[in-house]
């Protein structure tokens, strides 16, 4: 694998750190099952192409993609809470009805941000090569995020997060509005996840309808594998390993693709992917079980 | 004072499984009283705390805490007053957080939840203190989830949880009836210290008569959704076990006591 190539990778699991940390937000912290981090992210990406390419400043474009991905996981909470479908099935038509959305709000399958101002375009003109500055960047903020995450989830309001999807009925004995923190954590996991679609439209140079097919599993994968490699309870340790995780994932899909002795073409990326994460299940429970033999 | 007046609670209503589980239940609980509930399986024991706790809507009727209607407000919101400890120690504390944790989603209970940290220097020490005065070591252990505990310690941490923020009465759900007996004695002790220290309104509900005689300032038997019995000062503190199971025996129409057999242990 070239440099290139390796830093490539590592700007694509950085990016997907973001949506890492969403999902570990909705199915470890609040457990809640959630798939319309499949249509989050593509509409952070397509809500932040157009309004770049319609001039807005990118920085309040990539903003206003994260409002749209609140609003995409509080649609979901709301179907989920307030009109009692199961959380797993809210999410999943919150997730084919963004689809139609997304096309609407790009008018077309996908938009090409090339000769665009981006958030990146500042630090593009500071000396070091496009392929240095674009993980760099984003490294930068996923360090900023996973800080404010964590700090949230150690406040009072955080805990009352964590206790809503551990204990519900404990929770509520305790006087947390349990229905609150689940809008409150869906709205907050898809906007990282939006967050992490239109910073993929901005380093990538694009964004298209079809870039959300299989967002979740790569989430997921990331939070596993993470869990995997740190195994350990504390919330820190989770968030990092998220992070880790999802730069591994992307590495080792890398070097999936790129091997000659596998002969692997892009198109078994999919076949690729369901089999590290079924390792990455797997693995864990293995060990478990050669310990308690 | 709680007040719960002509309460009823219909569940599966027009279904063939419809249950009246409280009819027009009235009671009275004065400020610093500590009340303890008996009745056999299905007597309204557990309905009647539901529906102080807000889990259960009452069909008909009220219920007042401190002068504050109360009867619509959800659980969470009412949670504010009610002090709680759960019958399953797994309901009543959060096996995923630690122990440190779990006392400060409890000191929290009825005040604003903020961007605070949720465990600052002050709280820690304050709950090092509490949990130190249980003496079963707990204190060195606070960063322990919950769920390494057993039963028992739980238990007890529950209850500490319990008084940590104000409550104008505290409700114990069978509370010792899933621990060994040595630990069930342990639990019972540390209530009546912590009720007494704190000068709680307690409403406990037990299925063990013994319990229901030894702690407490008033009793109170249910029987079909009602009170049947109600005894409080001298003639309680001369009643036994036999005078209750006689009496148990009179309000239920001379029914024998087979199946309750065990509520004289």
């Amino acid at each position: 694998m070239s440099q290139i190539a390796f830093l490539g990778a590592v700007e694509l699991g950085l990016v997907f750190a973001f949506v890492a940390i969403g999902v570990y937000l909705a199915f470890r912290i609040l457990d809640f099952p959630d798939l319309t981090v499949d249509g989050s992210f593509p509409l952070g990406a397509a809500v932040a192409a157009v309004l770049i390419i319609a001039g807005w400043n990118p920085w309040l474009a990539t903003a206003i993609a994260m409002a749209a991905g609140a609003l995409a996981g509080l649609v979901t909470a709301t179907l989920n809470v307030k009109f009692r479908i199961l959380n797993l099935l809210a999410s999943i038509l919150t997730m084919i009805a963004l689809f139609s959305v997304n096309l609407r709000v790009m008018g077309k399958p996908n938009v090409a941000l090339i000769n665009q101002d981006t958030m990146l375009s500042p630090f593009y003109g500071l000396g070091l090569p496009e392929f240095y500055v674009r993980p760099l960047f984003v490294a930068v903020l996923v360090l900023i995020a996973l800080l404010l995450v964590w700090r949230f989830l150690a406040s009072d309001l955080g805990l009352a997060m964590r206790a809503t999807g551990a204990n519900p009925r404990m929770a509520r004995a305790q006087g947390v509005k349990t229905s609150l923190h689940i809008y409150l954590g869906m709205a907050l996991s898809n906007a990282l996840v939006a967050l992490g679609g239109s910073l993929f439209a901005q380093t990538n140079g694009f964004a298209d309808v079809t870039s959300g097919v299989g967002t979740i599993v790569v989430g997921l994968a990331a939070v596993i594998i993470g869990e995997t490699l740190f195994h350990s309870r504390l919330i820190i340790w989770a968030l990092i390993g998220c992070v880790v995780g999802s730069v591994l994932y992307r590495i080792a899909i890398q070097l999936a693709l790129s091997s000659d002795i596998l002969g692997l073409k892009a198109s078994d990326l999919n076949l690729v992917t369901a089999v590290l994460v079924a390792c990455a299940l797997i693995l864990p429970r293995l060990r478990r079980g050669r310990a308690t033999a | 004072m709680i007040e719960l007046s002509n309460l009823s609670v219909i569940f599966g209503r027009g279904t063939p499984l419809e249950k009246q589980a409280l009819s027009g239940l009235d009671l009275k609980i004065e400020t610093g009283s500590f009340v303890t509930v008996i009745g056999s399986n299905g007597a309204g024991k557990s309905t009647m705390l539901g529906v102080l706790a807000g889990d259960v809507i009452p069909t008909s009727g009220r219920v007042a805490i401190g002068g504050r209607d109360v009867t619509r407000i959800t659980t969470a919101e009412r949670a504010k007053y009610v002090a709680r400890v759960f019958q399953d120690p797994l309901t009543g504390s959060c096996g995923a957080l630690t122990i440190q944790e779990n006392l400060a989603l409890a000191a929290a209970r009825g005040s604003r939840r903020g961007f605070g940290l949720a465990i600052g220097n002050s709280r820690r020490d304050e709950f090092r203190s509490r949990v130190a005065e249980l003496k079963l070591g707990l204190e060195n252990r606070m960063n322990d989830r919950m769920d390494l505990l057993s039963g028992g310690q739980r238990q007890a941490l529950s209850l500490v949880m319990a008084t940590l923020a104000r409550s104008e009465v505290l409700l114990l759900d069978e509370h010792t009836a899933a621990l060994d007996p040595g630990m069930a004695e342990f639990v019972m002790e540390l209530t009546q210290s912590l009720v007494e220290k704190h000068k709680l309104t307690t409403m406990m509900v037990t299925h063990s008569m013994r319990q229901a005689l030894d702690y407490g300032t008033r009793t109170v038997m249910l029987h079909g959704g009602k009170v049947i019995l109600d005894v409080v000062g001298e003639s309680r503190k001369n009643l036994t076990i036999e005078d209750l199971i006689e009496m148990f025996r009179k309000a239920r129409g001379g029914e024998t006591l087979d199946d309750d057999a065990l509520l004289v242990s």
